[in-house]
């Protein structure tokens, strides 16, 4: 059994920054793996553990930089990993879902995986639509935000049962068959640290690195129908009283709020 | 081709409230593009959801009858069916759990761009929408260089529709093809129930993942137990099995509104709020100026909770 889990490099901002244009000015990110890509990674990883010869692959879209990243998915147990990457990227200035969903479909394509795991979001740009988008391109089943799912029986019968979660305290139990598409939610599993061991194991793993011309595709391909035309800060619509002074003072000023309201007195 | 395809969505046999905010949404649009709204009930009781969702500003309601529960394939194939059958230029979906399940299918399966999660948008012969990044740190403007697109909005975002409306409702055969079903739900599980039930309590200290590790949650235990309140938290602390998930607060876990709400260390992004922005009086402890907890606080101290909260403690001993 082959897995694909798609990675993301994601960018986290810090708390003071500023805006270029409509992209935030460089100095101001870090860039870190997709918090729901780590669950999705360990996943991946405890099914490889769980499973005689399952075979587990990454795949990220990403610039040199990210392979980094990369790296730590492959200290964490990941086999390979791929990374694509063209110039054509590089100058894009906004990849959206379906531009997304053509480059991870030329992979999958090439990979035949029996199951992709990606993350429910991505917390830079949080549109949480292309795992879904891409089991429909590729003809998968999926299931989307999914918290739970029974790896045992997964390797035993070919379905996977999980556990959808949705809103309010309520889970959907569901089976799929597939191959599928599993978009994973952060608290599925515990994402373990990368041991040293894994840490040097990693250094010979292989990243293969492929550009357009490889996946057989185009620059049409890569254009994006949403042109991002703007970023700002949003208007803070605070009214907040916000309390002055050191930390003493602050939480004295709170206090006698909090006296006011009723709190502590007994 | 001005139309406007709005999808309702509903769970274990009642209408989600997402259904009446896609009308609002959907009206707005259609008003703009001078098309009509119409609106799908796919599964279920749909002649009684119908009924209900029948609001001002709808024109017209199409029923899918087919299986009881949301299943993304069933929705996926009405929605694309209807879309075939009516042209619309928008196609409007609720950005919930389920419209994530098939949204994103129903754009690819009909090439049409997609925006998700947006909070508000405009339409000029073409959409421009607004979505945050970055954990709504900044706010985007997005053009969609098409002529037809699809968008999930944010629950919350716009009112509710109400009224008693007019609009036609008729049955329609989407011709859903079963073997292209792949998934079947089984059931549906209650989770967080357990000892406490945060959604009692007058005084919550709700804490985030500036607590940065385990051992410093003693640190709001001791501020919980002097205020005498009840501990509870953001995702991030249930998620890494620190605390049981019955003290999170958030979509997708409790809906809190207690007399005071004391975020420590908590970011206040979306998922969280939605849980717990009915609450009385809301109080943030958080480093950065500039997080979105602040905009829902009615007090707050910009600074770090590891030197104000045990100051805090000390206040009430
Ligand atoms: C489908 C879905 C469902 C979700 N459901 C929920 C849900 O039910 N509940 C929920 O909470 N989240 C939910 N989330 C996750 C949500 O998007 C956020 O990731 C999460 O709420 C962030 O939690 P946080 O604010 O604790 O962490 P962060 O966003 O990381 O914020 C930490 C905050 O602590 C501050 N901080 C750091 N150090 C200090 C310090 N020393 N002193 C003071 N402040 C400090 C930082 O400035 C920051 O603002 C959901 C996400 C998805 C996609």
């Amino acid at each position: 059994m082959k897995v694909l889990v798609t990675v993301k490099e994601v960018a986290e901002v810090e708390d003071d920054f500023e805006i270029e244009g409509t992209h935030i000015a460089e100095q101001f990110l870090e860039y870190d793996l997709n918090e729901w890509d780590d669950y999705a990674v360990e996943e991946a990883v405890q099914m490889q553990e769980a499973g005689d010869d399952v075979e587990v692959v990454s795949v990220t879209i990403g610039p040199e930089r990210s392979e980094e990243t990369i790296r730590m998915a492959l200290a964490k147990g990941v086999d390979r990993a791929i990374r694509v990457w063209d110039d054509a990227l590089e100058d894009a200035e906004m990849l959206d879902v379906a531009a997304k969903t053509r480059i991870l479909q030329a992979v999958v394509e090439a990979e035949e995986p029996d199951l992709v795991f990606t993350g429910v979001q991505a917390n830079d740009d949080s549109f949480g639509a292309t795992g879904v988008s891409l089991a429909d391109a590729i003809d998968y089943e999926w299931a989307a935000v999914v918290n739970a799912l029974d790896i045992d029986t997964l390797l035993a019968e070919n379905v996977a049962n999980v556990h959808r979660e949705l809103e309010g305290g309520v889970e959907e139990l569901t089976e799929v068959d597939l191959p599928a598409v599993l978009t994973i939610q952060t608290g599925i599993n515990e994402p373990r640290y990368a041991s040293l061991r894994g840490i040097r194991q990693a250094q010979s793993k292989e990243i293969a690195e492929q550009d357009l011309d490889d996946l057989g595709l185009g620059l049409a391909d890569v254009e994006s129908d949403l042109i991002l035309t703007d970023m700002y800060e949003p208007e803070s619509e605070s009214d907040a009283t916000i309390f002055e002074g050191d930390a003493g003072d602050t939480a004295g000023q709170l206090a006698e709020v909090l006296r006011e309201k009723g709190v502590g007195a007994e | 081709m001005t139309d406007v395809l709005a999808v309702t969505e509903h769970r274990r046999g009642s209408l989600r409230d997402v259904s009446f905010e896609v009308v609002t949404a959907g009206r707005e649009l259609a008003d703009a593009t001078g098309g009509d709204l119409h609106l799908a009930v796919i599964s279920g009781d749909v002649d009684k959801f119908a009924e209900q969702v029948n609001c001002d500003g709808v024109d017209q309601i199409h029923t899918v009858a087919y299986g009881e529960e949301f299943n993304h394939d069933v929705y996926t194939q009405a929605v694309e069916a209807l879309y075939d059958d009516l042209s619309p230029s928008i196609v409007l979906m609720p950005n919930s759990v389920n419209g994530l399940d098939y949204a994103p299918a129903v754009a690819n399966g009909l090439s049409l761009p997609l925006v998700t999660d947006v909070v508000d948008f405009e339409w000029d012969g073409a959409l421009t929408a607004t979505r945050e990044m970055y954990g709504s740190k900044v706010e985007t403007t997005i053009e969609v260089d098409a002529e037809r697109v699809a968008v999930t909005i944010r629950g919350g975002e716009w009112p509710a529709a109400n009224g008693t409306g007019d609009a036609e409702v008729t049955a329609f055969d989407a011709d859903i093809d079963e073997g292209a079903i792949g998934s079947r739900v089984t059931g549906f599980e209650e989770v967080g129930s357990g000892d406490v039930d945060i959604s009692d309590a007058e005084v919550l200290v709700s804490v985030g993942r500036g607590i940065e590790e385990e051992e410093n949650l003693e640190l709001v235990e001791e501020l919980a137990d002097a205020l005498g309140a009840t501990l509870s938290s953001s995702r991030p602390i249930v998620d890494a099995g620190w605390l049981p998930k019955n003290r999170q607060v958030g979509q997708s876990g409790k809906v809190v509104t207690p007399k005071i709400y004391l975020a420590v260390g908590i970011s206040g992004a979306v998922q969280h709020v939605a849980g717990m922005k009915g609450s009385e009086t809301i109080i943030a402890i958080n480093t950065d100026p500039n997080a979105p907890i602040f905009d829902i606080a009615d007090y707050g101290i910009v600074g770090d909770l590891f030197d104000v909260v045990p100051e805090l403690v000390d206040e009430f001993q």
